[in-house]
């Protein structure tokens, strides 16, 4: 069965879909987007007070993608067999309308302009023997900081984030972040009121000569009118925004900054519970047709369109191309193929520094509250000597402390019984953590592909993931919770306990949902699987929206680089492609 | 009408509306969104309260007489605050493990079931079928090292066996990994001792009071600011009561 045909296709209504579905038909195309969840807004399905419910969010899962439908198999390294992952744990997807922006924290970061020249940055300031070590196989953006810059505006006026600039057009501000590339104006709103805890951090940082600055929201310090005449509400510091939907429409999502002005254009419908199985082709494989589809009774359909837009995350994005035979397929043991390559993902660590005499109250809070130094991200340090590249954030932030997930107990504590109680009740109220948030480059033994073994629901393959830690990798994050650790101890607590990264990945314990890679932009075809418009270099009227477009990850969140990736790649659309369609870049 | 009253009011239309609209709520159905915000008016979507009166749906009596001695070990009562036996944490683990997580709707589980590596995660079948497959072999290990099972050993023994299940020297053989299961055990004991009491544990806020948390408080912007004072106000839990 075939439905009318439409200008464009989008697989997946969260962050990347709205926004391309928003700019797309502003310009009057003639959009259709698929979404395998249902429909959902703050008041009927996350609304205040039945958002602050742990069990039933962070720990049942409720909002996240659900892996009894559709999961991914997980091994280190490429000599093991990967077994799927059979539970959530160290990244957590969304599924449904708003997608990931439902849960995630709102913490919206640019990238420093260097990240985007990883490669050549890197050879030239610290020469081949490292950028080389590892198997590494990081590659510069083909997009620049300078170009990105008004996108990265456009988001952050989009959801109102709270912030403090530190780089106004060139000129260094103190209270922002001085590391940070030029920013052509100051965030739409203030900074969040901050909390005791990171307060105290940023005390000892400046004390310690760093730059601390408070961490950009996208949670409101204020009420705002985003430019689309979308209002959000004031933050309440309630602590649930991570894993959680905001009931009280303070979180920038897609749902507080898109849907109300994007649903009422007659040019735009979306089709829920219905989940995208395939792109189609032409018989040459040079041109999709459209895509076909599934809705819950299990029909399988098809939506000729001429553009298809992947915005299913990047997990599901590379899966789809590889079962729908867009790019070649990489090959980790020539190095040949563009599809999978360069996964990457994140490194995280953390000190808790806890104190007799104050009561922090950590439990006030909110997904981006708090104080960050990023003296010792990206290349903002310098790392001769040092044996690794890439850096990380250090920060005291401030999500909320929620009882199930949140027991800070000093080190050598037992993990049950009495001594374990007695420190959780002793230390809950009187802590501060601190973490650290690395980036990770990319190697070539870790990438992703389909599993010969095991299926979905539908009897598609799962997409493999094989992935671990490098020598690179430990270094750095050892570096970084050595400063955090210092910094800890000049807070002035009775102790620290310092909670290193060691050993390889492991899939079970929450780490962030910073998954990168696999269907990466670059300036030639043969190393990469999009152009700088994320457009397949392949089958040129796809284009593939997500964190699968870094080439390597920064130390950042990723949803800032995103979302401005994601803008100039439908600007271009609108711009260009539309007038003359096929490929925008030539190789 | 002041605005707490107006806003209990507006909780207690939405509570007695999703009697009827849980079920038609949740419901995935697919559907056409066009031209429109779909939006529905004092309708929330509502966790559902577990079945509060005594005695057990899933647990036999060999199966609650282990979880009710070995929680109480894992978080004991004391004059600190009250123990997982006491907040009904027996009672939490029973009705998860009789719902759609002890059934595992979230969870991967297409056969076969090889062991995996540490760093490959859960590789077992539903937490139900876990927790129904580890008590007897337990049971049975205990009364081959100990000559009687878990429940009636005395404490020290009982703690003692906890500490081999954790460190996964227990060999119970077949399918039950002792470490995994006692990695289970401890989760879902501090999930019933911190959720929120609608799920049958945490009674009268018990955990909540302990540490000092304040449970759903809306608007906590009074207080971000007094830095170093103790938060002034007793829990609060999902149904509107105050601990």
């Amino acid at each position: 069965m075939a439905d009318p045909l439409v200008d464009v296709a989008i697989v997946g209504f969260g962050w990347t879909g709205a926004i391309i579905a928003e700019v797309l038909t502003a310009a009057g195309l003639n959009v259709v987007a698929f979404e395998r969840g249902g429909w959902r807004n703050s008041s009927n399905d996350f609304g205040v007070p039945f958002d602050q419910d742990e069990l039933r969010y962070m720990w049942r899962h409720h909002l996240f993608q659900n892996v009894a439908h559709t999961t991914l198999t997980f091994r280190n390294k490429v000599d093991e067999v990967a077994l799927p992952m059979r539970r959530l744990g160290s990244f957590l997807p969304g599924a449904g309308v708003g997608g990931g922006g439902v849960h995630w924290n709102g913490q919206v970061w640019r990238f420093l302009p260097s990240d985007f020249a990883a490669r050549s940055h890197n050879l030239e300031r610290y020469g081949a023997d490292v950028v080389t070590s590892s198997d590494m196989a990081i590659q510069d953006y083909p997009v620049s900081y300078a170009e990105l810059e008004p996108h990265y505006d456009r988001f952050e006026y989009l959801c109102g984030v709270s912030g403090k600039a530190g780089n106004l057009n060139g000129a260094i501000q103190a209270g922002g972040n001085v590391f940070e590339g030029p920013r052509s104006r100051e965030y739409p709103n203030p900074p969040l009121k901050m909390t005791y805890g990171p307060s105290l951090f940023g005390e000892a940082a400046s004390s310690l000569g760093y730059h601390p600055f408070p961490h950009p929201a996208a949670n409101m310090s204020r009420a705002y009118t985003n430019p689309l005449g979308v209002q959000l509400a004031q933050c309440t510091y309630c602590g649930f925004c991570e894993k959680f939907g905001c009931g009280n429409d303070s979180k920038a999502s897609p749902q507080t900054t898109i849907l109300p002005a994007l649903m009422p254009r007659p040019n735009f419908k979306v089709r829920t519970y219905c989940e995208v199985m395939k792109v189609e082709r032409t018989r040459d494989g040079r041109h999709a047709t459209g895509v076909s589809y599934i809705d819950e009774d299990g029909v399988l359909s098809f939506q000729p369109a001429s553009i298809v837009i992947l915005s299913a995350f990047m997990l599901e994005n590379v899966r789809l191309m590889l079962l729908s035979g867009i790019g070649p397929p990489y090959d980790p043991r020539t190095g040949a193929g563009t599809v999978g390559k360069n996964y990457s993902y994140q490194i995280v660590s953390s000190v808790n520094v806890f104190f007799d005499d104050k009561i922090t109250n950590p439990f006030i809070g909110a997904g981006a509250l708090g104080m960050m130094i990023d003296d010792f991200n990206g290349d903002n340090f310098d790392h001769r000597g040092l044996g690794f590249i890439g850096g990380g954030y250090i920060g005291a932030l401030n999500t909320g402390a929620r009882p199930i997930e949140t027991h800070p107990v000093p080190e050598k504590t037992p993990k049950w019984g009495a001594e374990f109680k007695r420190a959780v009740a002793s230390n809950y109220l009187k802590t501060v953590p601190i973490i650290t948030h690395g980036s990770v480059m990319s190697h070539r033994g870790n990438f992703v592909d389909l599993d010969p073994r095991w299926r979905d629901q539908h009897g598609r393959p799962l997409l493999r993931m094989t992935f671990d830690f490098t020598e690179n990798e430990h270094r750095m994050s050892d570096y970084l919770t050595d400063r955090a650790a210092e910094i800890g101890r000049a807070m002035g607590g009775r102790e620290i306990r310092v909670n290193k990264r060691s050993g390889s990945y492991d899939i079970a314990p929450y780490q962030t949902t910073h998954t990168t890679g696999g269907a990466i932009m670059g300036s030639d075809p043969r190393t990469s699987a999009l152009n700088r418009y994320m457009q397949s270099w392949d089958v040129p009227n796809v284009f593939v929206a997500g964190a699968n477009a870094f080439p390597q990850n920064a130390g950042y969140n990723p949803m800032g680089t995103v979302a401005a990736l994601t803008y100039m790649s439908a600007d271009a659309i609108v711009s260009e492609y539309v007038k003359s369609p096929g490929p925008l870049v030539h190789a | 009408m002041n605005t707490a009253v107006s806003r209990r009011l507006a909780i207690k239309i939405a509570v007695t509306a999703s009697a009827f609209w849980t079920g038609l709520f949740n419901r995935a159905f697919g559907e056409v969104i066009r031209r429109r915000l779909p939006w529905a008016a004092q309708v929330s979507d509502r966790p559902a309260e577990v079945d509060q009166r005594p005695g057990y749906l899933f647990f036999n009596a060999s199966e609650s007489a282990f979880i009710e001695a070995s929680v109480a070990l894992l978080i004991p009562d004391d004059a600190i605050g009250p123990g997982a036996l006491e907040a009904g944490v027996p009672h939490f683990i029973d009705r998860q493990l009789a719902g759609p997580y002890g059934a595992g709707d979230h969870f991967y589980l297409q056969a076969p079931f090889p062991k995996g590596l540490p760093t490959q995660g859960w590789q077992a079948r539903s937490p139900a079928e876990v927790y129904r497959a580890a008590i007897p072999a337990i049971d049975l290990w205990c009364v081959a090292t100990n000559g009687k099972s878990f429940a009636t050993l005395d404490p020290a023994t009982q703690d003692d066996a906890l500490k081999a299940l954790e460190s996964g020297e227990a060999e119970l053989g077949g399918a039950v990994d002792a470490k995994r299961f006692f990695a289970l055990l401890l989760q879902n004991t501090l999930e019933g001792y911190f959720a929120d009491p609608i799920y049958g544990g945490n009674r009268q806020m018990g955990a909540w009071r302990m540490i000092g948390f304040p449970g759903a408080r809306y608007d906590l912007r009074p207080f971000v600011s007094r830095y170093g004072e103790p938060y002034n106000l007793p829990p609060v839990a999902l149904s509107g009561h105050r601990g």
